[in-house]
């Protein structure tokens, strides 16, 4: 049985009054993309999708990888993709990453790319679609920085829009 | 291979605890766990310690910060981390050091302060994305819960009214929780149908909120549980656990297929061989409601998109054939992270050794099983109890 549990919520206001230490930690990170993720990167400067196929599965993989985390051996080539795909599944987020409202909402989702194995793609944005418009299994084509804007990131694509004219905003 | 039994647990109160400290939390369920057991810490022989990122209150080596609290001082300790699913793994942790015939008592603590972060948990929560191809979307975490949940609805053909029924009975049955924060005697399905919208789908009301607090379980060898409670046997029969890629991106959303190894890993250890049939209880990972139905199916209590139905026909009401989160689970209760353990590992066993009180189900269950989920959403770890 439970027993009665001591303590209670305190409100805001209370909580502030509680003797506490304010602090923010002073670290900074390089995270290394690695060979497979970095030529991704390196690749979408270039305005290109690229993927890795493992011939003991046969998959080909995005996010590409130097092995076969199935097969456990190493992958064995590169792929170039056309760079369309499907909406797997999408959000409409009304929140940013902190957790603010946001009155124009965010369209998120995940897409598998053509000529990748099924259901192997990334999370991106989508964009000039209305929210009500998005549905899972919509084609969708990238939608580029310019050139001079782009610095090996996934974000050098801007967002992924409809390949159908009629279902663009 | 010695047989585990669960011979007391205790919780704190969920809630935003600012006044108190993680050790202090720990201390509290800790000496809750000691009491139901009749043991003193003396006669505990080996401390293990669960909760989640480090980065959640900015402590590093949280074990050892919580160390004192949890008894674990001059003894063997050590901490358990695999996410969310920590709330049910640090138990099979437990019950592996009795398993091994290593000791004869554990005591399992489990603690999660969330209420450090600033401005918002969820800030830190960000920092689970991959750094290199999700970080700079600057992702909020209810994303990925949002289009699993989207994926889950499509996949199943299951309609957002019913998973908003999930909500509606665990905040119900957490009335009579007494950790309860988000206890709700007169919500109903259009509350959490009109709930403020984060993702979409998920709506407020689909969400479990961050909180404070701790839990803790004593566990012994069979041979010392009947020496020290032999009105209550309550033993642990099953455990398992298994990941999926951490390739998200890659995975099927809609079926948790790494459950469903875990759950049969379990089932097969228990000698369960048709857990529809034989499972009496269940408190799956409830952090969001479409969670409740997609663990069922993965717990293989109902087929994939039947959970949906079964919601809706009152089958996992407290007075139901199968009840489901009777203790009101994290909808209902709150989310501590790891220390949700005393919700899922904690309900199961008050349920069984008939000690629930209000909460007691109808059906006289003799044998439960609970779940947690974590890491990036595809570890699952799962207990089967039964009553001897
Ligand atoms: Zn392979």
């Amino acid at each position: 049985m439970i027993s009665q549990p001591r303590g209670r919520k305190l409100s805001r206001e209370e909580a502030e009054r509680v003797p506490h230490v304010v602090a923010r930690p002073k670290a900074r990170y390089a995270w290394s993309a690695g060979p497979a993720t970095g030529r991704f990167l390196e690749e979408l400067k270039e305005g290109r999708v690229l993927a890795r196929r493992c011939n003991g599965c046969g998959r080909v993989l995005v996010p590409p990888r130097m092995f076969c985390e199935r097969c456990f051996r190493p992958t064995d080539e590169w792929v170039y993709l056309p760079g369309t795909g499907t909406i797997q599944t999408y959000s409409i987020s009304y929140i940013d990453t902190d957790a603010n409202r946001i009155a124009k909402p965010i369209l998120v989702g995940v897409l598998a790319f053509d000529g990748a194995s099924e259901g192997c793609g990334i999370m991106h944005y989508f964009g000039e679609v209305a929210p009500e418009k998005l549905y899972i299994g919509m084609e969708v084509e990238p939608v580029w920085k310019p050139q001079a804007e782009r610095e090996g990131a996934i974000t050098d694509i801007k967002y992924f829009r409809p390949r159908r004219k009629e279902d663009r905003q | 291979m010695k047989e585990v039994a669960v011979v007391g647990a205790g919780m704190t109160l969920f809630a935003s605890r600012m006044m108190e400290t993680g050790k202090e939390l720990c201390w509290e369920a800790a000496k809750q766990a000691l009491d139901e057991a009749g043991l003193s810490l003396q006669e505990i022989d080996a401390v293990i310690m669960g909760t989640a990122p480090d980065a959640f209150d900015g402590i590093h080596k949280k074990g050892e910060n919580l160390l004192d609290g949890a008894g674990g001082a001059n003894k063997p300790y050590m901490r358990v981390y695999t996410g969310g699913g920590t709330a049910v793994m640090t138990p099979i942790a437990g019950w592996w050091h009795i398993a091994s015939g290593m000791f004869d008592t554990v005591l399992v603590v489990n603690e999660e302060k969330m209420s450090s972060a600033r401005p918002h948990a969820q800030s830190v929560f960000a920092h689970i994305w991959d750094p290199i191809l999700d970080r700079p979307l600057r992702p909020n975490l209810v994303w990925i819960f949002a289009m699993e949940m989207q994926r889950y609805m499509h996949k199943y053909n299951v309609r957002k009214e019913d998973i908003a029924l999930v909500s509606v009975k665990n905040k119900r049955n957490a009335v009579d929780h007494p950790c309860a924060q988000l206890a709700d005697p007169k919500i109903t399905v259009e509350d959490v149908l009109n709930s403020e919208p984060m993702a979409l789908p998920v709506r407020r009301l689909d969400i479990s909120p961050p909180s404070d607090g701790a839990s803790a379980l004593v566990l012994a060898s069979l041979d010392v549980a009947r020496e020290i409670c032999p009105d209550r046997i309550v033993t642990i029969d099953g455990v398992g656990w298994c990941i999926d890629t951490t390739m998200w991106t890659n995975r099927d959303l809609a079926f948790p297929k790494f459950l469903a190894r875990a759950a049969d890993q379990a089932y097969r250890m228990a000698g369960i061989k048709d857990p529809k049939k034989e499972i009496h209880i269940a408190e799956p990972y409830d952090p969001f409601n479409y969670k409740e139905l997609q663990h069922m199916e993965g717990l293989l209590l109902c087929e994939p998109g039947e959970a949906a139905i079964l919601t809706r026909e009152g089958v996992t009401q407290r007075d139901g054939r199968l009840p489901v989160c009777p203790s009101g689970g994290l909808l209902g209760v709150g989310n501590p992270i790891a220390a949700t353990m005393g919700i899922k590992v904690g309900e199961i066993y008050w349920q069984l050794a008939r000690k629930a009180g209000k909460r007691q189900v109808r059906n006289d269950p003799v044998t439960g099983v609970c779940q947690a989920w974590g890491d990036l959403m595809q570890f699952s770890s799962v207990l089967v109890m039964r009553r001897r």
